[in-house]
């Protein structure tokens, strides 16, 4: 139980460095639900995984995988998943695929420019092409959540294109 | 004489209506949260000059400086300065116009307030042609209580420019738009309602989740608008006059950008739940909804023409965004937008002949006017990051937003593109939503 509470505590600490650092492309934060629950501790792998072992990273029936990478990010008005985005698919695939029991929301994300309404339903596609790409790697639909955000809830403020291409990303979460 | 009876039957009910608002809206002081200032207004503008009006010495407000702050901001008039009256009348035998021809002036406003018997105010103003030496507009208003002189100030000159443009005034309205502040979990959401100077703005809602897309009922008693709650979206309806809220809509998926019919009785809406971002309308007392597009592109955004018969939308059915119109009743969408690489967010005009829509040329977004009929495109605004148009009740202003030195803030530009200004304040303030006339 108190390395449960370490552990929450732990990720709690970085996720919310993660939010600090503007810049960080790592910062898989979780924007939207502030009253979330917080930190699932669900971690038991299929494989018999000790109540003790860590959420950021395992090794389930279809091999090692690390959570820390929560976001892919995509290029302007597109909802295609280049290979870092399939690098996070991989290791959160394995990772649903070996613990039946956990959920995630998958958060799509646009940048500024264009009308917000129109960036919701971007949002929400790119969201839908990662819930289907993760589905191909071994999820369940039942694992899977979908929400967007649109453009309203920047990761990195700036009207730049370094700033844009922060925000065009779909972030999970637990 | 009956002039002035007419006058004050008809302006009372619409007085009672911000009253009301006024005393059940939690609002903060009367400041201006939004500082404006005009560009490019001068050329072709009507010089008048606003005399200060008398005031016992009771009543601390200036009736004049707003009707003036009103007049100049429209981009149509230059106001003569204080310092360079010669005289400051308030009745009308008291006037020299000599002393007005002489400065250059064509229209002189002259006033005054008084108590009424029964304890409010009561202001009497009168519009006079310089030139030819004569009345041209005189009027008792209606009294008031003295928290309700900003509104008649706004009549006044809502009456003094329709007098001299031919125009409806849209001075004494209303506008909804969304501050955002902060990052990440730091984010706070605040939906506001301002009069159209951006004086008196009222916390509708405020949230650390998601609000946008605010949108007034036709008789200007309600906002819908969408707000997130524990990461799922839904689209509430809220009561100004009591506060009430009730959550019309929340499926899965988006619920998004609502729009009002023009008889109120109905609302499209952009749900995602059966299969992907299309429209639906529905029946506000039913809750019937019919479906109006069935696409596998995204459809979102509608907008009603001002006959209720048809409606705009943007859509990527063709591979980009952009604006489609197609009747209520069903039918084939017809595309309206060719220019550029996307077009979206359309907003037709009071009048139906023409939609501001949010244009991309070459990755520079601007809001432009488009003909319904031909389909030409002028542009109004230069961007590069302009969105969410929205037509003053009388047609001839588009606020919109824009991104400025401290993020983004408000616009307002006439349709004929000539006169802009910006309306500056501390965060960013987007999605602006320009109210109706009040009935």
């Amino acid at each position: 139980m108190k390395k449960n509470l370490v552990l929450i505590a732990a990720l709690a600490g970085l996720t919310l460095a993660g939010c600090a650092s503007k810049g960080n492309k790592d910062a898989g934060t979780n924007p939207g639900a502030s009253d979330s629950s917080g930190i699932s501790t669900s971690g038991t792998g299929a494989d018999g995984l000790g109540a003790g072992s860590a959420i950021g990273s395992g090794t389930g029936a279809a091999g090692a995988y690390s959570l820390d990478n929560k976001t892919i990010y995509f290029a302007f008005d597109q909802t295609d998943i280049d290979s870092a985005g399939q690098t996070v698919v991989d290791n959160y695939g394995r990772y649903l695929s070996s613990t039946p029991a956990a959920k995630l929301r998958l958060e799509g994300h646009a940048d500024e420019r264009g009308s917000a309404e129109y960036n919701i339903a971007l949002g929400e596609r790119r969201a839908i092409s990662v819930a289907r790409a993760l589905k191909a790697a071994g999820a369940t639909d039942s694992q899977l959540s979908v929400v967007s955000y649109g453009e309203e809830r920047p990761a990195a403020p700036g009207h730049d294109e370094a700033a844009w291409a922060k925000n065009r990303r779909v972030e999970i979460a637990q | 004489m009956r002039l002035i009876q007419n006058l004050r039957r008809s302006l009372s009910p619409s007085l009672l209506l911000p009253l009301l608002a006024g005393l059940l809206v939690c609002s903060g002081p009367a400041r201006a949260a939004l500082d404006i200032s005009v560009v490019g207004g001068d050329t072709g503008a009507q010089p008048i000059a606003v005399a200060p009006f008398a005031t016992p010495p009771d009543i601390n407000f200036d009736v004049a400086g707003i009707v003036e702050a009103d007049l100049v901001r429209s981009g149509l008039f230059t106001a003569l300065p204080r310092a360079d009256m010669l005289e400051t009348p308030s009745a009308v035998s008291q006037v020299d116009y000599r002393n007005w021809r002489a400065v250059g002036m064509e229209n002189l406003v002259i006033g005054s307030l008084s108590r009424s018997p029964k304890g409010g105010v009561a202001v009497r103003f009168f519009l006079l042609d310089v030139y030819r030496g004569q009345q041209v507009l005189g009027f008792d208003m209606p009294a008031v209580t003295p928290d309700q002189l900003r509104v008649v100030s706004h009549q006044i000159a809502d009456l003094i420019y329709e007098k001299l443009t031919g125009t409806k005034g849209y001075f004494n309205t209303q506008i909804a738009y969304v501050t955002a502040a902060g990052y990440g979990l730091a984010r706070r959401f605040e939906l506001i309602v301002a009069d159209a100077d951006g004086f008196n703005p009222r916390t509708i809602a405020a949230s650390r989740e998601t609000l946008m897309s605010p949108t007034w009922s036709p008789d200007g008693k309600k906002l819908a608008y969408v707000g997130y709650e524990k990461g799922r979206s839904a689209i509430f309806i809220h009561t100004l006059a009591t506060g009430e809220l009730r959550k019309f809509v929340s499926e899965k998926g988006i619920n998004g950008a609502p729009v009002w019919s023009p008889d109120g009785s109905k609302m499209i809406v952009t749900l995602s739940f059966e299969t992907n971002p299309d429209l639906y309308l529905i029946d506000i007392a039913s809750g019937q909804r019919r479906r109006l597009t069935d696409h596998f592109a995204i459809d979102v955004e509608a907008n009603f023409s001002p006959d209720g018969n048809t409606v705009a939308f943007t859509s990527d059915r063709g591979g980009s965004a952009q604006v489609y119109l197609m009747p209520v009743a069903g039918g084939e969408p017809r595309r309206l937008t060719f220019q550029g690489k996307q077009n979206q967010r359309p907003r037709f005009s009071p009048d139906g002949k023409s939609i501001a829509v949010v244009n991309n040329d070459g990755g520079r977004y601007s809001i432009a006017l488009v003909d319904v009929q031909t389909g030409a495109m002028r542009k109004l605004s230069e961007g590069p990051l302009d969105e969410s148009p929205s037509f003053a009740p009388n047609g001839a202003v588009i606020i919109y937003s824009t991104i400025g030195r401290g993020g983004a803030e408000l616009a307002t530009v006439t349709v004929d593109g000539r006169v802009r200004q910006r309306m500056r304040q501390p965060g960013e303030v987007r999605e602006p939503a320009w109210g109706p006339y009040s009935r």
